[in-house]
């Protein structure tokens, strides 16, 4: 099974007395989306984090494209892009700035270029000259999500990439994930919203008390219930699908 | 890795100016104080102890130490930057990324120098409106220079080991506050020997008393005396044991 993107072993990692991580597994097939599902303080960070070479575990293995995340981290590096919990962007240069300074980071030829088309996909095109600190949350995460792009590594990382966003920039969100995942690209995500893992993730692996408990496709983890009893029930529409219905015909009238 | 490591620092230079050239107000502050203290000390305290000859002699007995004190002073937005950009995620963003990862620590310390000498600049052109007068030529300004530099190269890496331990953004600035203030304790503002005996022995060993007085020397035209060596071997000195805990800070930071 070498054609595995990450091959995840026996990962464990402590903060002082806290074991966060006791034993973690997993493997994630090349081109897929793969949703790591858990609640905070599950250890989700602290696995994205050793993963993308940014910490070192305190035993296991870790392999991410075919080089071990301890031995041959610059070749990892050179593999992964990563889009923290937190927006990584720089918020006194403008949209486009911030673009092109990864481009250059990255060694790409024609930075400018790569910054206008990926404004433009990711439709920042009219906010490009403007400072990242006038941005909406959102538009904050498309960009950082953009900037991840730059490169086109195979591997990218998100970490819990719409926590604190509203409905509507979550679903940009998702649209944007699931155009990576089109392109080819593996994505390893981390969620505590099941509902995002549902929509998005081929496979789907719940981390609980600092091992993977359960892992498989939807439908997989959906069997290890017992078989649902049919029921007729009247479906009400949540308030998001209010929410989002009355602010999509808001929006086409104005 | 390291082959990138010119053209990275370069990049990342490039963006960090950028935060200084929006945000101009950081260089004000860095410069209103020392020119604070400048009309302080020669227009209220300067009849008082002025080496006589009216307040353009004094303002050019006061500028090598107020120059320090403005290097102390930007120093510690050097801490502040290196700690917000920790605190955003765009410090692990560059750390994931295939760059020279001693780049982004470079990258503050040379945006440091840049900011520090235009905060100076600055600060000698209102000296100079208040009467400061030097015969020094263009090798003895190169020289100033070089030291001006070199304390500011030494004290900006304490600057990073500041910014990487700290907790907090007050946390960030204050370990610049001692570094303001030796100044005041040298023989930056009067002749060290009018003090009593233990603090007397203070000033004139330490570092700031040694570099005044061959920037001093400098403006005087007169040949520099060996203070020139203890100078050097004070801003290297820092700067070597400076440099090599920042560079153990970081990495326990990174790994």
């Amino acid at each position: 099974m070498t054609t595995q993107v990450i091959r995840v072993q026996g990962l464990h990692k402590s903060y002082k007395d806290l074991h966060v991580l006791r034993g973690v597994d997993f493997d994630v097939a090349p081109g897929t989306i793969f949703a790591l599902l858990g609640s905070n303080g599950a250890g989700k960070t602290t696995v994205v984090k050793i993963l993308s070479t940014l910490l070192k575990a305190d035993a296991g293995t870790a392999v991410v494209n075919g080089f071990d995340v301890a031995a041959q981290p610059a070749n990892v590096r050179e593999s992964i892009s990563l889009t923290g919990q937190f927006a990584a962007v720089d918020e006194i240069l403008t949209g486009r700035e911030n673009l092109v300074l990864v481009a250059r980071l990255r060694h790409q030829k024609g930075p400018g270029k790569i910054a206008d088309d990926l404004l433009e996909r990711f439709q920042l095109t009219d906010a490009a000259a403007r400072k990242v600190a006038t941005y909406s949350g959102g538009m904050r995460r498309r960009l950082d999500i953009a900037m991840s792009l730059i490169g086109d590594p195979p591997v990218i990382f998100l970490d819990e990439p719409t926590t604190g966003l509203d409905p509507q920039a979550r679903i940009e969100v998702w649209n944007s994930v699931r155009q990576l995942a089109g392109r080819g690209a593996t994505v390893l995500l981390t969620t505590q919203y099941l509902d995002e893992a549902e929509q998005l993730a081929g496979q789907i692996a719940i981390l609980h008390q600092g091992t993977i408990i359960a892992t498989g496709t939807l439908a997989e983890l959906k069997q290890l219930f017992p078989p649902a009893i049919v029921e007729y029930v009247e479906k009400q529409p949540s308030l998001e699908d209010i929410f989002l219905a009355i602010t999509a015909t808001t929006a086409k009238e104005s | 890795m390291t082959t990138h490591f010119l053209g990275d620092t370069i990049v990342l230079l490039g963006r960090s100016m950028r935060h200084i050239t929006r945000s101009l107000d950081t260089i004000i502050t860095v410069s209103v104080m020392p020119i604070a203290l400048m009309l302080l000390f020669v227009y209220v305290f300067g009849g008082a102890i002025s080496p006589g000859g009216g307040p353009g002699r004094y303002v050019t007995y006061l500028l090598p130490g107020i120059l320090l004190i403005t290097i102390a002073m930007g120093i510690s937005y050097t801490a502040y930057r290196l700690f917000t950009d920790m605190q955003s995620g765009i410090f692990e963003r560059f750390q994931s990324m295939p760059i020279a990862r001693s780049a982004v620590l470079w990258a503050h310390v040379l945006t440091s120098v840049v900011s520090n000498l235009i905060s100076l600049v600055i600060v000698v052109l209102v000296a100079l409106a208040m009467g400061f007068r030097t015969s020094a030529g263009p090798l003895a300004w190169l020289a100033v220079l070089g030291i001006v530099v070199l304390f500011t190269l030494a004290v900006t890496w304490l600057a990073v080991i500041a910014g990487l331990s700290a907790k907090s953004t007050d946390g960030a600035g204050a370990f610049s506050y001692p570094i303001i203030f030796l100044p005041f304790i040298s023989s930056a503002f009067v002749a060290t020997g009018t003090m009593p005996g233990p603090v007397r022995a203070f000033a004139d060993n330490q570092p700031v008393t040694s570099i005044v007085n061959t920037i001093r020397d400098l403006f005087a035209r007169q040949p520099v005396s060996a203070s020139i060596w203890t100078a050097l071997a004070w801003c290297l000195g820092i700067g070597i044991v400076a440099y090599a805990l920042a560079v153990v800070t970081y990495r326990r930071k990174i790994s």
